[in-house]
């Protein structure tokens, strides 16, 4: 029996899967199955491996699995939904540390001899699987850092940070240069470790320098980095499946972040460089805001909604703060009973991570039928009687499409100063990550409700 | 301390100063609320409804200015109502000091603190306590409700089996409060409705509310002074817009007029001329009838019809509208006591550098303290925008070159990529390029509310990498073959965390 036939086959199985696996998530019917594929994939593409290749040391491999499988079940079913985006970061962090060590591994691994040209490309795809692997490693525990609130969210900004930048890309470029050609002459060692520590150190300066609410595109691009990661090793094992799954997962990845990057009107350099409104020259005081602030109380808010016949629900980071989703959901049901049409709409960027909302809402029950991306609900604002906005403030404020002056002018922003009465609870009147003043609040049909939201909104559902 | 509300004894008023609903959020400012016996009932407030919040009821006028602190009115006290008032003592009410003088002198010497609910100032923090903007706005729907009544036709227009029924066009001289609130209930009405201001700006505000802005052809003279309201205009300017009005009378058959300038005796707009031209069975509404009239004909207080024309002349439009109107006052009445009441502990502290209860202050201590100074800032701010015009980012222009470039950059690297490597490099590499793009078409697909699930499991999936360390865990070396064995067991973390956690995720979605 030819076992590398089969090996190849089940591969190509697999890879087959994995993009079933993906398109099964186009939309919430077909998404259940497609997870299904992506984990017969897996369970194909490992049992294949360990009884087609591995030869020995099973011992070692299987207690390595049932371990870390064991952990990686507990943490799945333990993490709360507020806390997805750390766990997606810290997860990479894996794929990335992985890719280190497969690498590492491999140089050390003197048992296939090549020569000449394809020594170098082997070397050099070492190399490239190594440095990526390291900056999605350093990358993803600094934005675990920062989405678990270890680490201040706010941006750290070193004086020359790009050339900063620059240097060690030239750097990581030098040594590559060395390690190419003291690997030919059997050394190497000494470049490879050199700039590992480079990418790892990039990698930190790189997440530091980004702020809290960029973190949606952070997050998606190291999905993607994990990717090109595995990508590349699969080069250095000329291993298809793994190119093709890294590749895969690296285009997801990218795509992401591009969707995040014009969620924001933003650049995709000019958030990996990090800062928030430092490129464009104009600070953020956008014009003065006039106007007087109405506050309302939970009470009055309760008659509001019971009153209306539409209600629009925009929820943000702070919602997810003040882990208030299953109270909103509550509100929700008690308005939708008498017969108020209660919908939801979510900005791509609410939340520290694509789709971040949706998973909330998703798991406080709220059907997910009522729940609306921007681009489908911000027409209907006029026809809408109340718009309830918890904890958010960036992704609605009207100096966006008001203020060519302002540093988020341009950004897409859900209107909801075009409904007939707006209600925002927010806990201060701080201004939003971007720093901008919101006119919103200013409005005349705007009322502000501070506090927690938690505790706002379940006065307002003890009020209805 | 306690706020009482006598009854209103002018004839035919019919409001009352504070409903049970906001009495009982007076009460929750500290304050003790007493009201006369009947006080509310020509408003549908029954002494039982006021009892059921808390409030006093006393029997008469005479125990409530005896026993409370402040006393909130409509109208002005007259009569032996006055001498029931005593020094110290607050009262809040329309007074019209610029009207009565005599009234605001007897107050001052009698050592009142009045505070005159149409002297609050027209900025934007004072809105809530607007009262004349409530009671205009009641003054402008119930003008169209009147009209309606003495108007023999339908509004709207309607195509019956018994033939066509033209709309009704209605013309609303003055687009303040009042007129935007007329324009608004005669559109709903069916009717045509078509509007005139001598303040250009409330043009936009005209339109919006879907009636027509009729424009005067006339060199640039703006309408507009001091808060917002309107001033007197050149006599060019008013003959131009006489003309206009003759001929509009012609047309249409439903007047509404709601000129007024602060302080002065309402502008003549529709003379007897004009109403003989009207057709028969039209009818005008002065909502001005109280200040002289804007129609010439106007009898204040009552309906005369004259040529033909209805002539309305109530000067008590809000108080026929007694609930409502009872309620807007109130709820104003009550804001304004919150801005005086700062501790919520029910005593009233009259800060005289509140430029809101300064300029509501007619009176205190015995001296008179209105006018009061100018207004800081306007409702409309007057083009105080910084000049700061935008900072011109030129826009780059993207000229096609650049992607051109960029893609024969690249071609060229692949060419030279495919020169050097190796075959099953290049094996590999076509692999690789037809994966990206399979990635991204099947990608686009994903609805934006499965991005996290999306990510968890790509997340998993990348953990394919595990394939690499499996290889590896078989070398002889003994310490690739521990490196091998902790790969095994971080990706492994990563394979199930990441399948179980989107397993949870996905299964949480439903309809």
């Amino acid at each position: 029996m030819n076992s590398a036939g089969i090996v190849t086959v089940s591969y190509i199985a697999a890879t087959i899967l994995f993009i079933l696996a993906l398109g099964g998530l186009s939309n919430q019917e077909t998404a259940r199955r497609g997870n299904w594929y992506g984990i017969t994939g897996m369970g194909i593409a490992l049992v294949a491996t360990i009884l087609g290749v591995v030869s020995r040391n099973y011992t070692v491999l299987l207690v390595a699995l049932l371990i870390g499988g064991s952990i990686g079940l507990v943490l799945a079913r333990r993490v709360q939904m507020t806390q997805m985006p750390e766990l997606v970061a810290i997860l990479h962090s894996l794929v990335g540390l992985a890719a280190v060590l497969v690498g590492f591994a491999n140089f050390m691994d003197h048992s296939t001899a090549l020569v000449g040209v394809e020594k170098t490309i082997h070397d050099i795809e070492t190399y490239l699987g190594v440095l990526i692997g390291a900056v999605t490693f350093s990358g993803s525990v600094i934005a675990f850092g920062k989405l678990s609130g270890r680490i201040g969210g706010k941006p750290m900004l070193l004086p020359a940070r790009h050339w900063l930048n620059l240097g060690l890309l030239l750097g990581a470029i030098w040594f590559g240069r060395e390690f190419v050609l003291q690997s030919a002459a059997g050394g190497g060692m000494t470049p490879l470790v050199v700039m590992t520590v480079i990418a790892l150190l990039f990698g930190i300066h790189m997440v530091m320098a980004i702020g809290g609410a960029d973190m949606p595109v952070v997050v998606s691009m190291l999905n993607s980095y994990s990717g090109w990661a595995a990508s590349a090793t699969g080069f250095m094992l000329s291993n298809d499946l793994l190119i093709v799954t890294g590749a895969l997962v690296g285009s997801s990845g990218a795509i992401l972040s591009y969707i995040m990057c014009r969620a924001m009107n933003r650049k995709f350099i000019a958030v990996i460089a990090g800062g928030f409104g430092t490129g464009g020259g104009t600070t953020a005081s956008g014009a003065a805001v006039e106007g007087e602030i109405v506050p309302i109380q939970a009470e009055e808010t309760a008659e509001l909604l019971a009153n209306a016949k539409e209600v629009m629900i925009v929820p943000g980071y702070g919602m997810a703060v003040a882990q208030a989703q299953h109270t909103v959901y509550e509100i929700t049901k008690t308005l939708r009973e008498k017969g108020v049409n209660v919908r939801f709409g979510i900005h791509p960027v609410a939340g520290r991570m694509p789709g971040h909302m949706n998973v909330l809402l998703a798991e406080a029950k709220v059907p997910y039928d009522i729940v609306f991306e921007m681009d489908e609900i911000n027409e209907d604002f006029p026809d809408i009687d109340v718009s309830v906005v918890i904890g958010a403030n960036d992704i609605v404020n009207p100096s966006a499409q008001e203020e060519p002056n302002s540093p988020i002018a341009g950004m897409p922003v859900l209107e909801v100063w075009k409904g007939r009465t707006t209600i925002v609870l927010k806990r201060s009147m701080a201004t939003g990550y971007a720093g901008v003043e919101n006119p919103l609040f200013y409005k005349e049909n705007t009322r502000m409700l501070f506090g927690d939201a938690k505790d706002s909104l379940d006065a307002v559902l003890k009020a209805l | 301390m306690k706020i009482g509300v006598p009854g209103e004894n002018y004839a035919g008023e019919r409001r009352v100063a504070t409903t049970p609903e906001v009495a009982s959020q007076l009460m929750k400012l500290g304050y003790g609320v007493v009201v006369q016996s009947g006080a509310g009932a020509e408003a549908n407030f029954s002494d039982d409804a006021y009892r059921s919040v808390g409030c006093e009821i006393a029997a008469s006028a005479k125990e409530i200015y005896a026993s409370s602190d402040i006393v909130m009115k409509v109208r002005a006290p007259e009569g032996a109502e006055l001498g029931l008032l005593r020094s110290g003592q607050t009262l809040i009410c329309f007074l019209w000091p610029a009207q009565n003088p005599g009234l605001l002198k007897t107050l001052t010497d009698k050592g009142v603190t009045a505070l005159s609910m149409d002297s609050v100032p027209r900025i934007s923090r004072a809105q809530k306590m607007d009262a004349l903007s409530s009671m205009a706005n009641i003054a402008g729907y119930r003008a169209v409700v009147e009209a309606a009544q003495h108007f023999g036709r339908f509004f709207t227009g309607q195509i019956t089996a018994a033939g066509k029924i033209p709309p009704a066009k209605v013309m609303v001289i003055g687009a303040g409060v009042a007129g935007l609130a007329a324009i608004g209930a005669a559109k709903s009405m069916g009717a045509i409705v078509r509007a005139f201001d001598t303040r250009p700006e409330v043009k936009e505000q005209v339109e919006s509310m879907d009636a027509e802005f009729l424009m005067l052809d006339f060199k640039d003279e703006d309408g507009s002074g001091e808060g917002g309201y309107a001033k007197v205009m050149s006599k060019e300017f008013i003959d131009a817009e006489m003309a206009l009005f003759a001929e509009q009378a012609k047309d249409v058959d439903i007047i509404i007029t709601t000129a007024l300038i602060p302080g002065k005796p309402a502008p003549r707009l529709i003379t007897a001329e004009m109403v003989e031209s009207m057709k028969d069975g039209s009818v005008v509404v002065d909502l001005a009838a109280e200040q002289g009239g804007n129609c010439e004909l106007t009898e204040p207080g009552r309906v005369a019809v004259k040529h033909g024309v209805t002539l309305i002349g109530y000067t008590d439009l809000p108080s026929r509208l007694s609930a409502q109107s009872s309620q807007l006052y109130g709820t104003n009445l009550r804001h304004l006591l919150t801005d005086m009441t700062p501790e919520k502990n029910g005593e009233l502290v009259l800060n005289m550098e509140d430029e809101v209860i300064r300029g509501a202050t007619v009176c205190t201590g015995g001296k008179t303290t209105w006018p009061p100074p100018a207004p800081k800032l306007s409702a409309a701010p007057k083009a105080a925008k910084p000049a700061a015009a935008p900072v011109a980012k030129p826009e780059e222009k993207k000229s096609a070159a650049g992607p051109v470039v960029a893609m024969a950059v690249g071609a060229l690297a692949l060419f030279g990529l495919g020169a050097v490597a190796p075959p099953s490099f290049m094996a590999h590499f076509t692999v690789f390029v037809l994966a990206c793009f399979v990635g991204y078409m099947v990608i686009w697909n994903v609805t934006p509310a499965l991005h996290t699930p999306l990510m968890s499991v790509t997340n998993a999936i990348s953990s394919i990498i595990v394939i690499g360390a499996l290889l590896q865990v078989s070398s002889a070396n003994s310490l690739i073959m521990w490196i091998a064995g902790f790969t095994v067991l971080i990706t492994s973390i990563n394979i199930a965390g990441g399948f179980a956690v989107t397993r949870r995720m996905l299964d949480m979605f439903r309809k």
